[in-house]
């Protein structure tokens, strides 16, 4: 023992026990717990749980729930992520390449929706989004796109519903994808730009040729998280869905996300906790996939685009 | 001549451009901060005035929203109970957030690369994949319906780490430890006094983050707390249609009282927020 402590460098393990005592007993445990509870029929009716192998797993895919809940949690998550990217893409570079006056507060007014308490959102859209009183509706009658007798129901429309959870999440995270974008274009050696317009790219070229190649494993992170997020999206869809409940997945189950099937099926109703468990991990799964299909392609194109920078170098 | 004629077509090119730049980005900016806009505005009006139709000014209903709004729902128990469970929770991972990352930037112990790796690759995995097996384990310990649920798991935070790992190797210099222990100061001593004062700023842009990440979760009290006396600000917000039906002004200001803090954070620590959040997506 004294000469464990003789070499300082051993305190190193003093210091990093509490951060592995929580890390392993509280996060890494309950993921192998749930993991191994995904292969029980743990419920209200079964407290203690037996041993069902497959059997969960198997339902998943009989689950016409959990499949429209990939669906839509797809669908969700494009719909917001592609405009998401322009935007973000779009603003990054005119805030950094151009000389905007109070960049810095557009920065922010952009980026603020991202720090607000997601269940807050989602209330005041739902009252937002409301039928004869809801403002959304007043401000299209106000500048005349619809006549005053025929606003728009959007919280009982299957499409307008959805639609209206891509957009939100659109306007909380183009800001937040916009900061990375910038930090990472800044770093951009101006050189490459100037050789690029002397050799007579213009500022389109230059974006394709330069811009993107250069922040790329920036657009992977950007990538790859909004996906983790979007794949676990919660907060929104369930608390914007008309009615006083909470959570019952919109008109004709529209904005049921897996997540809120897991919820649905592990903590109301018969509680079929085993059940949720298979969803948790067929959730991880989804999205392990996903992101291997990403690393692989994207790194397919590296070539291809390291090439591109050295023909604008030359 | 000819070239001086191309330029000042240029310039009046370059206007127009720049004119619809800035009128892009400005509508763009309103159409951002409108809800929130709205939601105030509307916080002061009262439900009647609400259902006839969308104004700018405020109204003068705002007394009379909080008093209906505080009948059947009392948010600032749902205040405190946020703050309870987001102080204990952003001190905690702070402190052992720094501590580790210490351990991890200047101890060369054996294991050292292989464990650090090994909790990054964790930070991508989202908290919903273990949530049944959380749920039954703290059944199990009878901490479940108790903060302590909410606030021990933040201990381990392994984004605080991975980030002041970065600001340590980087602001903390081997000379000033060394000269800590010829002076025998002892190992724990010089993280508390030496170290920790140094990290400070980088402390306080992971924690104004940790902050608001406990702030504004959701799922993890939802499925944790059960009496309404423990409910958390968000957990009262999303009941909030339900408890006051048709009464427009008290949702409003409920959600805009749920808002506020968030806007007035915002004011005052943009900087370190934006530059905490881009710190992990560049230093991969």
């Amino acid at each position: 023992m004294r000469k464990f402590l003789f070499n300082k460098d051993n305190y190193g393990y003093f210091f990093i026990i509490p951060f592995f005592v929580v890390f392993l007993s509280l996060q890494l445990y309950p993921i192998l717990y749930t993991f191994y509870l995904s292969f029980t029929n743990l419920s209200t009716a079964n407290p203690e749980g037996d041993f069902v192998g497959l059997s969960n797993y198997i339902r998943l895919l009989q689950d016409k729930f959990f499949l429209k809940s990939i669906w839509n949690t797809c669908r969700i998550w494009i719909l917001n992520f592609i405009p998401q990217l322009i935007f973000a893409l779009g603003l990054a570079t005119i805030l950094t390449r151009s000389k905007i006056r109070g960049k810095d507060l557009f920065r922010g007014v952009y980026f603020l929706p991202n720090l607000v308490t997601a269940a807050s959102v989602g209330i005041l859209f739902n009252v937002l989004l409301g039928w004869q009183s809801g403002a959304i509706n007043q401000i299209l009658v106000v500048i005349r796109i619809i006549p005053e007798d025929q606003k728009i129901h959007f919280l009982a429309n299957p499409v307008w519903t959805s639609t209206a959870v891509s957009v939100i999440l659109w306007w909380m995270w183009f800001g937040h994808s916009m900061i990375l974008f910038m930090a990472a274009m800044v770093s951009v050696p101006k050189d490459y730009y100037d050789a690029a317009s002397v050799d007579g790219a213009n500022a389109w070229q230059s974006f394709w040729k330069i811009t993107i190649p250069q922040i790329k494993p920036v657009m992977i992170y950007v990538l790859v998280t909004s996906l983790i997020g979007g794949m676990n999206n919660f907060d929104i869809p369930f608390v914007i869905g008309e009615g006083q409940n909470l959570g019952t997945g919109g008109p004709l189950y529209s904005i049921l996300t897996m997540v809120m099937h897991l919820y649905r099926m592990g903590f109301t109703g018969g509680r079929q906790r085993g059940y949720a468990a298979a969803v948790a991990f067929a959730i991880f799964f989804i999205v392990l996939i996903f992101s291997i299909i990403i690393f692989r392609s994207m790194t397919r194109k590296e070539v291809e685009s390291e090439k591109a920078v050295r023909g604008v170098k030359r | 001549m000819r070239s001086n004629k191309k330029t000042k077509k240029n310039d009046a090119g370059k206007f127009t451009g720049k004119f619809f730049l800035y009128f892009f980005l400005l509508l763009l900016a309103i159409i951002t901060f409108t809800p929130f806009y709205i939601m105030l505005i509307n916080a002061t009006r009262s439900t009647q005035e609400i259902n006839m139709g969308i104004t700018l000014i405020p109204g003068n209903a705002l007394l009379e929203n909080y008093k209906s709004m505080m009948i059947s729902m009392n948010i600032w128990s749902g205040f405190r109970n946020s703050l309870i469970v987001a102080v204990p929770s952003t001190i905690l991972s702070g402190y052992f957030g720094a501590l580790t990352a210490y351990a991890f930037s200047k101890f060369k112990f054996k294991g050292n690369k292989f464990l650090f790796w090994f909790i990054l690759a964790t930070m991508m995995i989202p908290i919903q994949l273990g949530l049944i097996g959380y749920y039954q384990l703290t059944a199990n310990l009878h901490i479940i319906n108790t903060f302590w649920a909410l606030i021990l798991p933040t201990v381990a935070n392994a984004a605080t780490v991975f980030f002041l790992k970065m600001y340590i190797d980087v602001n903390v210099h081997d000379s000033l430890l060394e000269a800590a222990r010829v002076d025998g100061s002892s190992e724990f001593y010089t993280f508390n006094r030496i170290v920790l004062p140094i990290i400070m700023p980088g402390v306080a842009t992971m924690s104004i983050l940790n902050f608001i990440f406990s702030w504004n979760n959701y799922l993890t009290p939802l499925v944790l707390l059960f009496d309404k006396e423990k409910f958390t600000l968000p957990i009262l917000i999303a009941l909030v249609k339900g408890t006051y039906k048709q009464n427009l002004g008290a949702q409003y200001l409920a959600v805009a009282i749920s808002v506020i803090p968030i806007l007035i954070a915002f004011m005052f620590f943009s900087k370190y927020i934006i530059s905490g959040i881009t710190a992990g997506a560049l230093k991969e």
